[in-house]
Parts: structure tokens; C-alpha cells; sequence
């Protein structure tokens, strides 16, 4: 569906009802999509797509790694079971040591394209 | 002259299809960028394992004089490959945001490719010729004890099969803390800008060790960012003048006569929002993806989760023309936010004449519209219509209700299946078509 962008022409009553209903029709599957959102996540960022986003878009890739922690862990493991962030993608917070395991395996790319097959 | 609905005079068919039938799609194989050079005759593709592959147009032959020219193999080089940034933990993806091409001067051709960080200029040349007769080695390579060499020759050309080298003339690095989404070439042959989260860079094909700075949009508090640059792009004739867009959806017109430092604008385009229809997603799907001047840079084309919409250079309160892709969607943004699709960046692209625009949307589905007829077709690329010259159906989703024959409900829609990445001949009716690890081309059918 393809419109031009222009709505206002016609006279104002007729024009403002039309509008209201559209606009109704347009909110309606949004507003319920949102709130089925809000009913999964309580939680979820007061401010809408705000620096949230934002912020973890410009930290993609960041991987933090400390060796202590990371030996820690290591012997920490043998005796309990560390929470695994798994759900985060790119942001490793919290208790969350990284190890060889969590690193999705690098395969290298050496090879030539399938595309030039 | 394109026109997009299925009657009158024209039609779509299949043409070729690039990569592999596998179901397993490796990560390196999914493609990331497609663009077709200033006479069409070049097209390339770069893909997640950091590699270029450029197909060539054959000459039409004699023998079947209506049948376009297919595309072939031309060179294929590895670009950029996987680093780690010790210094600040940060993995940097070999992932090819963008391919751009430099207008032809000579023989060879030139292409930028960029990842998140660096910028690359190629040269791709052709050798077919290659001397024979040294005086100081052998045909093997073998060097000839100098002591041993009683007369003289003059080595001389010979022909050889054709090889095409690629080689990085240039490497433009560390200019970027955040991530490049953007390159473009400058109409003056000589710049070219590249684009990260929160700034742009000018740089000059020649010099590698500098650039300048243009626009700067981080905040002095990282608390107070609000937005962020998605897109950018040189105007095609005024080599002063280019625009940015913006995870807010607006798009900001600069001109570098104005100042150094482009932080203020000389045009600010944005669609003034209905309030009532505010909500969580609102931001979100009016962050724009792809920014694209029309050839004559009258207009300038965006392109946001939705629709992509037509600006006119001269007016920045409204676009003039709006075109919905996959309207359908706004009942399913919930489970599309879920699954990350909502911050899925589709590209748009203009035909040769302006004429018509195409981007791509789920289920391997891309949308036309032609901007005169105001018609519109829902294409799809996929094997099953891969027989030459086949034409393509146009296929129609269902929103609700009765599903009639050869519909296909939102709900059976692929989203893994997303065209991201689609480019346009700029003089004939040939489009390539990226579908996660296969290249589709099409050309128009002639009656």
C-alpha cells in the first residue's frame, strides 16, 4: 500500500472523525502489542528505546576478561554452579565469568566464498 | 524505464542464482553487502567472513542477441579478517558493512570495503599479457649465474590467460572508536566520508595517516545520548553537501562550506509524529537504516522498519511520498522485538531513473514501487522459481481472515529468511537480490 502524504484536504469535520478512526485502527494493534510487551516485562526501561539500545549497540563486541576472576571461577565450578548469563547477548556483567566454553568458536574464514563456487 | 506492476509491459523473471542449496547456512556465507559499479557491468558482494566476491557481465553474444548478459566470477578476495582490540577488550567482526565503488579512470577498477573499524581501498586489475625472455632468470623463475650469460635479449610481451589480481592500495585505519555503518564516495572523486554511531569522518583516497573530523554528535555525558547515526551518504553532483540519518528517524542535511565542524545543519528533515499514536515502539521502528540520494539529487530516500519514505531536498517537514513495505508487521512488534527482528536494518535502493524503488522485507519477499504508476509488487527469491527466464509470481501476505490461494499468512512468514541487502543497475532493469547466503539476479522480461 503506497499513500501520498497528505491528509488535511478535506473538510474538517468529515476530516477530523476519519482521522480519529484511523488513528484508532493504527493504535489499536500497537498499543495491544505493547501491552502484551509490558505484561511479559514489567520491568522494561522506563524511557521507550532510549540509551539502553543505544548503549549496547555501541558496546557490541565487547568482551571483558580478567584472569583472577576467571580462576576463581574455575575453582568456584567444582563446588557450585555459576549463573550463566546466556540471555545477554554481548553484555558479560554480574558474576558472569567467561570461559572457553561460552566463546562461540572462531571458524576461519580462509576459505574462498561459496558465491565463487 | 521500469515499471513494477505485473500487467502492461513488464515482468520480472529469474535470471541466476549465486552460492550454495545447503540448509546449514555458515555465518561467514551470509552476505552483507551488495553494489553494482557505475556501469553495472561489475557487481559485488561482500559477506560475514570478511571476503569480496565481484561478478562480471559477459558481452551479449550473437546468437541470442535478446538475452542479457549473465554475470560471472570475476575476482574474489579475502578483505578484511577477525582482530582483537587488546586494549579495550573488543573483538572487532571481519563482517563486510560496505562496499562502494570509485567512478573508473583508467583500466583498473577501485572499491572501498569496510568493517566496523577499517576502511579499504582495492584495486582489482586484469594481467594478460606477461613478459618472457629475461636476461637474468629462467622461464621458471630460476635466477641465471650472471658469469654464464654471453648475449643479450630484450624480453618481450606475451599473451597469457587472464588473471585478475586484487591488491589494498590503501588502508584507512583508527579513525573510528564506535562502529562504521557508512561509506561514500564524494562526487569530486578525491573524498570520500565514513560514518559511525556518533561520528563522520572525511577522508581523501590518497592519505591514509589523517582525516577530518565533520560531525561530531557525542554528547560530553554518555547519560545524555539519545540518538544515534545510522546512515550516511555524499549528494551525487554538490560535493559540499551530504546527509546523516538517525535512530530517531531524522535526517539531517549538511554542507562543509558552511563550517569545519558540521555539527549544525543546514536542513533538518523529520515527520512530525502523531502523539496519540506514541508508544513503546514508536522510536524504535522510526530509526532509519538506509539513506539513499535519487540519481538526479532532487530527492533523497529513507528507509525505517515499516515503509520507506521519498524526501524532497527542498522540503524537511514531510516526505513526499510514503511507501508502506510490510504494514502487516505492526500487529506482530511484540514477538518481533523478542526476537531482535524489530532492529533488523533493511536497505533501499532507486532504479536508474528514479523511477522505482525496491527494498527487501521477510520470507525472502522484496517490494517495488514504481513512484509514477504507484503500483507495487511483492517479489520472492527463491529456489523453486530458479528455472532461466521463469517469471516471477507476485506473491501477497494475508492479514487475517480468509487466506485465499497462493496467500500466505503473516504468521507463516520466515523471519530468519529477511532481505537486508538488495542494489539496482543504474541503467537497466537487472537487480541482484542478497538472500542470506545466495545472490539472486532478475532482469526484466523483454516482450
Amino acid at each position: 500500500m503506497s499513500s501520498e502524504n497528505q491528509e488535511s484536504e478535506a473538510p474538517l469535520e468529515f476530516g477530523e472523525e476519519k482521522q480519529q478512526d484511523s488513528q484508532e485502527k493504527d493504535a489499536n494493534p500497537v498499543k495491544s502489542e505493547e501491552a502484551k510487551l509490558k505484561a511479559k516485562y514489567p520491568n522494561l526501561g522506563q524511557k521507550p528505546g532510549g540509551s539502553d539500545f543505544l548503549m549496547k549497540r555501541l558496546q557490541k563486541g565487547q568482551k571483558y576478561f580478567d584472569s583472577g576472576d576467571y580462576n576463581m571461577a574455575k575453582a568456584k565450578m567444582k563446588s557450585k554452579q555459576l549463573p550463566v548469563a546466556g540471555q545477554e547477548k554481548g553484555l558479560v556483567t554480574g558474576d558472569h565469568i567467561p570461559t572457553p566454553q561460552d566463546l562461540p568458536q572462531r571458524k576461519s574464514s580462509l576459505v574462498t566464498s561459496k558465491l565463487a563456487g | 524505464m521500469a515499471g513494477v506492476g505485473g500487467g502492461n509491459d513488464f515482468q520480472w523473471c529469474f535470471s541466476q542464482v549465486k552460492g550454495a542449496i545447503d540448509e546449514d547456512v555458515a555465518e561467514a556465507d551470509i552476505i552483507s553487502t551488495v553494489e553494482f559499479n557505475y556501469s553495472g557491468d561489475l557487481l559485488a558482494t561482500g559477506d560475514k567472513g570478511g571476503r569480496v566476491v565481484i561478478f562480471q557481465r559477459e558481452q551479449e553474444s550473437k546468437n541470442r542477441p535478446l538475452s542479457r548478459g549473465e554475470y560471472n566470477v570475476y575476482s574474489t578476495f579475502q578483505s578484511h579478517e577477525p582482530e582483537f582490540d587488546y586494549l579495550k577488550s573488543l573483538e572487532i567482526e571481519e563482517k563486510i558493512n560496505k562496499i562502494r565503488w570509485l567512478p573508473q579512470q583508467n583500466a583498473a577498477h577501485f572499491l572501498l570495503s569496510t568493517n566496523d573499524k577499517t576502511i579499504k581501498l582495492w584495486k582489482i586489475s586484469e594481467r594478460d599479457k606477461r613478459a618472457e625472455g629475461y636476461n637474468l632468470k629462467d622461464e621458471d623463475g630460476r635466477l641465471r649465474d650472471p658469469f654464464r650469460i654471453t648475449s643479450l635479449r630484450v624480453p618481450v610481451l606475451m599473451p597469457m590467460d587472464l588473471m585478475v589480481e586484487a591488491s589494498p592500495r590503501r588502508i584507512f585505519a583508527n579513525a573510528h572508536t564506535y562502529h562504521i555503518n557508512s561509506i561514500s564516495v564524494n562526487s569530486d572523486h578525491e573524498t570520500y566520508l565514513s560514518a559511525d554511531d556518533l561520528r563522520i569522518n572525511l577522508w581523501h583516497l590518497e592519505i591514509t595517516d589523517r582525516s577530518f573530523n565533520i560531525v561530531d554528535i557525542k554528547p560530553a555525558n554518555m547519560e545524555e545520548l539519545t540518538e544515534v547515526i545510522t546512515a550516511a551518504e555524499c549528494h551525487p553532483h554538490q560535493c559540499n553537501v551530504f546527509v546523516y540519518s538517525s535512530s530517531k528517524g531524522t535526517i539531517r542535511l549538511c554542507d562543509m562550506r558552511a563550517s569545519a565542524l558540521c555539527d549544525r545543519h543546514s536542513k533538518f528533515f523529520e515527520e512530525p509524529e502523531d502523539p496519540s499514536s506514541r508508544s513503546f515502539f514508536s522510536e524504535i521502528i522510526s530509526s532509519i537504516s538506509d539513506v539513499k540520494f535519487s540519481h538526479s539529487g532532487r530527492y533523497m530516500m529513507t528507509r525505517d522498519y515499516l515503509s520507506v519514505k521519498v524526501w524532497d531536498l527542498n522540503m524537511e517537514n514531510r516526505p513526499v511520498e510514503t511507501y508502506q513495505v510490510h504494514e502487516y508487521l505492526r500487529s506482530k512488534l511484540c514477538s518481533l522485538y523478542e526476537n531482535d527482528c524489530i532492529f533488523d536494518k533493511f536497505e533501499c535502493c532507486w532504479n536508474g531513473s528514479d523511477s522505482a524503488i525496491m527494498t527487501g522485507s521477510y520470507n525472502n519477499f522484496f517490494r517495488m514501487f514504481d513512484r509514477n504508476t504507484r503500483r507495487d509488487i511483492t517479489l520472492e527469491a527463491s529456489r523453486e522459481n530458479s528455472k532461466p527466464r521463469a517469471i516471477l509470481k507476485p506473491r501477497k501476505v494475508c492479514t487475517g481472515g480468509k487466506r485465499k490461494k497462493d496467500e500466505i499468512s503473516v504468521d507463516s512468514l520466515d523471519f530468519n529468511k529477511k532481505i537486508l541487502h538488495t542494489a539496482w543497475h543504474p541503467k537497466e532493469n537487472v537487480i541482484a537480490v542478497a538472500a542470506t547466503n545466495n545472490l539472486y539476479i532478475f532482469q526484466d522480461k523483454i516482450n
